[in-house]
């Protein structure tokens, strides 16, 4: 695996001057709106059943960033997603973990403690989620504390007041800082944000923003707007990824957030990282889903596969 | 843990349509064998199975199925518009409800995806019976003066590409305007208009107003050169269509017009590029580029050459080709053996003239008519596969230095029926669109089609237009 | 006052904005309707038609990529021309027709009339015979008009005037350039709206004037390749079949003979004939990718 090292060198120059990197990713390829939207609503209309549906709803299980980030969140509930991370439905041990569970920073020892020893990651938001307003340092110490308590992924955000303002460099800047921060143990997620960048141009640009200030992943939305994850900001975003892998040899992970409930949805995705960015990005370490609800309508279309019958939602487990 | 995404089949049911083994000719409202009892076999192209076997129309079936039109004129052009039109939103109507019916049919006599007749095809072809059922009532208000008055009995042929959608085409602004029709359908792809047969009779539709007869080449020769026909209409290759000119020559028959082409799909370096990539496979291999508004010609700018094909190399190989039926298929089949000669030639010589022929591994069903979804690069316009339309999944890439070469590249062909043009830029764009000698310039997309967009060539892409408040000319007499 | 004699005037063809005499070199003898000697026209040959294509495709760009309203300018700047030679067309109109002189400035009249008529098209026809198409999916689209190409005419042999403009002006206000034949009996007014042409603005090769026979002249130019389209105003049954026929090899457009009354103002056909419809796509999309209140 190449380093982040290979992409200072290949665009080392971009970053050195807010100009310059102005320049850059400004010179990004447009898109357009209604043929991407065409083309994500296309691969939307592909088939999926049978063997190809059960190792789509196993991959997309695996792939769930399972995430309470609410003002009432308790020790005792993020204990219980803990619990659900791990064992997903308690009457098939068959059933793959999810990827992780995601978390406020003040939850993550719980978190940990909950999935130890299961391989389920622990992810924490930080720099001040889901506005992202705050000073540098009261970011980065939110960043430090959950990496302290143990986070294996962080969830930033970035400063979207900076970037609709055109101070790119501001935002790249503290991307680098939070890399930092996070050290060589967690892996930093970075969130645009993409419904207040509002235009796929925008969301172009903040996607080689972030993979060029080392992120990796690259994330969506904080699921705390009104517009999240859609499948044509996703494709978009899996665009980037793959030309950033091309020209950098480095890959990037997509983690599509917020508004993705139900296995057709999460199929959808699939395909689009599928057809889009390969193969090789379909494995959670490359490719998740932030959601909640979406696990157990999984795990009602898993238990339908296996049994050949309609599940309910008394069937799977609410926590 | 990484793995293959492996897509489980995924099969239309084909039971939602049930073939007859044998279809006579539709006249005045009947099903009837040919005078001299001749028949001809219809294939599915993705298999050489024989779907049915249907009635080869001769001189004297045309005669009858004229006389049937001709004597349902009268009453048919007398009509209220708006009792026209209520016929029309019936036949809409029907084909809304057994679309499903119709796009598997059409898959199996065409070898098209179902995707495209699930999801283009049949949507297009309601929407234009639903788009001319509104003109019926509204003929005074469409500009070509007070009272308009229809032609009379209208020969229309029609080719295997898109048949159902070709027969709308032809049929809804005829019968909108008060003309009566006999309609050929293609010899490869007859089935759908019989199909259609029926569902004017499940509307109602007074007998002789719509009559189909089924045949080859000579059939529509026949159609064409009938001294009672007021009106032909034609959708085919530019050889034939030079050739109804001709015999149309010195009669009073109005005469439309839809042929070939060899469209350029240009690209800018400033262009959106994943949509372009987008736009160029859907301008070539959309219905496996038999299509004769296809982007055949991909004319690219040099500075983004590389990028560019290395982006449509990458998306070709994601294409999906095999069994029409299974909604994941994206390339079907070709339409006849014929054809499929006449790609594998054009191709072949592409090679012997010098060009780098690529295709992605894809593996060909091995019954058939099947061909490899196709790129060739270093073409220049000297090349045969730059001049002459192919007709199927084969993209010759060109490249151009500057605007204004691409625009002479360009319209450097006999045809003009379509052209793509990629840039972010819109003063380019226009400024190109406007130099640009084709009927249809699809800038930032390709392939669109729409009942209220005219559509048609320029040069010996044809004359006359259809679609929208253009497309009722044809079929008036103004 | 003794009597003078008088100056005859050279009947030359116009092409490409000059006035040759036929390559060939040879000239047939124009008559009255009593079968008086008029003057000598030049007998052009198919090379002399070969170099009207030429000169007419030359002109093409310029005068197709000029806004409507310059064009509308030039042929309103031909019907003032005219209008300062009544006397002269209305006395070969007379000749040419034999007609009184009262009804040859009729004629006269209604000719310069018909220039202004079309000249008020030119930026109109767009308006009326394009528009927007309000396609069923997130598009611009539009529809425009535009110029066939070269259109060669042959104009009509009894209206020798007012039947000419009556095929040309039309032609060329949409920005299409013309290869006419003039009558073939009576190709005088022709000739000399050639002269006309050439000092209203109109520039050369837009509207190139051929004489001799038509049948000759006609065969050519029905079958050359880089001629779009054709109006067969002049043509008899006979010949008209067999010129279409021709046509059919690069699929011109063609206007078939037709009774016409060119007093009577006419409709917008014999533009629409020599125009192509062009429509354009270009998606729009919504204001934001997540969608937008307005």
């Amino acid at each position: 695996m190449p380093t982040t090292a290979s992409s200072a060198h290949v665009l080392s120059d971009v970053a050195a001057s807010d100009s310059t990197l102005r320049r850059f990713l400004h010179g990004l390829p447009g898109v357009d709106a209604v043929g991407l939207e065409a083309r994500a609503a296309s691969l939307g209309t592909r088939s999926i059943k049978t063997t190809a549906k059960a190792y789509a709803i196993d991959l997309a299980i695996s792939m769930v960033d399972l995430t309470t980030l609410e003002g009432a969140d308790t020790p005792g509930k993020v204990r219980a997603l803990g619990a659900k991370a791990v064992h997903p439905d308690p009457t098939d041990r068959t059933t793959p973990t999810t990827a992780a569970v995601c978390v406020y920073p003040d939850m993550v020892a719980v978190a940990k403690e909950a999935v130890a020893g299961s391989g389920v990651k622990v992810a924490s938001v930080a720099t001040a989620f889901p506005a992202g307003r705050a000073a540098l340092d009261v970011k980065l110490a939110d960043v430090r504390e959950a990496v302290a308590a143990g986070a294996d992924e962080i969830d930033m955000v970035i400063d979207r007041g900076a970037f609709l303002a055109g101070r790119y460099l501001k935002v790249y800047d503290e991307i680098v800082a939070v890399k930092e921060a996070c050290g060589t143990s967690a892996r930093l997620k970075v969130i645009f944000e993409t419904g207040e960048l509002s235009t796929y141009d925008n969301i172009r640009r903040a996607s080689w923003l972030g993979m060029l200030a080392g992120a990796d992943f690259i994330k969506t939305s904080t699921g705390k707007v009104a517009v999240n994850a859609t499948p044509a900001n996703t494709l978009l975003m899996l665009e980037a990824v793959r030309d950033f892998r091309a020209q950098t040899g480095v890959q990037v992970g997509v983690k599509p957030a917020g508004g993705i409930r139900t296995t057709k949805d999460a199929i959808k995705f699939l395909v689009l990282v599928n057809e889009t960015a390969g193969a090789d990005w379909l494995d959670n370490h490359w490719f998740r889903f932030g959601a909640s609800s979406l696990l157990n309508d999984l795990l009602m279309q898993r238990q339908k596969l296996a049994t050949g019958r309609y599940s309910g939602p008394d069937y799977v487990t609410v926590d | 843990m990484a793995s293959a995404f492996e897509y489980a089949p995924a099969p239309e049911s084909r039971s939602v349509v049930d073939i007859a083994p044998s279809y006579g000719l539709f006249i005045d409202g009947e099903f009837t064998e040919a005078a001299d009892g001749k028949v001809f076999k219809t294939v599915s192209p993705s298999t050489e199975e024989v779907l049915s076997e249907v009635a080869q129309a001769g001189t004297e079936d045309v005669d009858r199925a004229v006389k049937a039109a001709r004597k349902a004129f009268e009453k048919w052009s007398a009509l209220p518009g708006a009792e026209r039109a209520k016929y029309l939103f019936r036949i809409a109507r029907i084909i809304q409800e057994r679309s499903r019916e119709l796009a598997v049919l059409e898959t199996l006599d065409n070898g098209k995806p179902i995707k495209e007749t699930r999801d283009a095809d049949l949507p297009l072809v309601a929407a234009h019976f639903f788009y001319y059922a509104g003109w019926a009532d509204k003929l005074d208000h469409a500009g070509f003066g007070a009272n308009p008055r229809p032609l009379g009995v209208a020969g229309q042929v029609i080719p295997w590409n898109f048949p159902l959608l070709m027969l709308a085409w032809k049929i809804a602004p005829a019968l909108a305007t008060g003309n009566t029709v006999v309609l050929k359908p293609a010899e490869t792809t007859p089935l759908s208009a019989l199909f259609f047969a029926d569902i004017c009779r499940q509307a109602g539709l007074p007998k002789g107003v719509v009559n189909i007869v089924t045949g080859d080449g000579r059939t529509g020769a026949a159609l064409v050169a009938h001294p009672d026909v007021n009106k032909v209409a034609f959708t085919g290759s530019t050889a034939v269509g030079k050739e109804i000119a001709r015999t149309v020559a010195g009669t009073a028959k109005k005469l439309t017009l839809e042929l070939g082409g060899k469209g350029a799909n240009i690209v800018f370096d400033d262009a959106p590029l994943d949509q372009a990539v987008e736009g160029i496979v859907n301008g070539i291999f959309f219905n496996q580029g038999q299509v004769c508004c296809a982007g055949s010609r991909l004319l690219v700018q040099e500075s983004v050459q590389d990028e560019l094909l290395d982006a449509l190399k990458r998306r070709l190989s994601t294409l999906r080709l095999g069994d029409p039926l299974d909604k994941n298929t994206d390339i079907g089949a070709i339409n006849s053996a014929e054809q499929l000669a006449r790609i594998t030639a054009l191709a072949e010589r592409g090679e012997a003239e010098g060009a780098e022929r690529w295709s992605p591994a894809c593996e060909l069903p091995s019954s058939g008519y099947w061909f490899a979804p196709t790129l060739f690069t270093n073409v220049t316009q000297a090349h045969t596969i730059a001049r002459e339309e192919i007709f199927g999944p084969v993209l010759s890439v060109l490249t151009f230095r500057t605007p204004d070469e691409a625009v002479a590249k360009a319209n450097n062909t006999q045809y003009g029926l379509s052209a793509g043009i990629w840039s972010e830029k819109g003063s380019r764009i226009l400024a190109v669109a406007n130099k640009l000698r084709a009927g249809v310039v699809w800038s930032n997309t390709f392939n669109k089609f729409d009942p209220t967009s005219p559509f048609g060539g320029y040069k010996e892409s044809g004359f006359g237009r259809e679609g929208g408040r253009h497309g009722l000319e044809a079929y008036l007499d103004v | 006052m003794s009597d003078r004699l008088s100056v005859f005037k050279t009947y030359k063809l116009y092409v490409g904005g000059k006035f040759p005499r036929s390559e060939s070199g040879r000239v047939y003898e124009v008559t009255d309707s009593k079968d008086n000697w008029l003057a000598n026209a030049p007998l052009s040959s198919r090379k002399d038609a070969r170099d009207a294509v030429v000169a007419a495709r030359k002109a093409f760009g310029g005068w197709s990529g000029a806004t409507a309203y310059n064009r509308g300018q030039v042929l309103y700047r031909v019907a003032e021309m005219l209008e300062g030679r009544r006397e002269q067309f209305a006395r070969e109109v007379a000749d040419a027709e034999g007609l009184s002189k009262s009804k040859a400035a009729a004629v006269v009249d209604a000719t310069i009339d018909r220039w202004v008529w079309y000249a008020g098209w030119t930026d109109k026809i767009a308006q009326v015979t394009g528009g927007a198409n309000p396609v069923a999916g997130p598009y611009f689209n539009l529809s425009s008009p535009e110029p066939t190409g070269v259109v060669a005419v042959v104009a009509p042999q009894e209206s020798s005037f007012l039947g000419l403009v009556s095929v040309v002006a039309p032609v060329i206000a949409t920005g299409n350039t013309a290869v006419v034949i003039a009558s073939e009996k009576a190709p005088l007014p022709a000739l000399s709206l050639g002269e006309v042409l050439a000092t209203s603005d109109v520039p050369g090769g837009v509207v190139n004037v051929l004489s001799g026979r038509t049948a000759e002249l006609a065969a050519p130019l029905a079958a050359h390749q880089d001629v779009n389209a054709i109006d067969l105003a002049g043509a008899d049954e006979a010949l008209a079949k067999e010129l279409e026929i021709a046509a059919a090899d690069n699929l011109k457009r063609v206007l078939r003979p037709q009774p016409v009354d060119y007093f009577e103002t006419p409709g917008i056909e014999r533009m629409t004939a020599f125009l192509e419809t062009k429509t354009v796509w270009h998606p729009t999309g919504s204001l934001g990718a997540g969608g937008s209140s307005y």
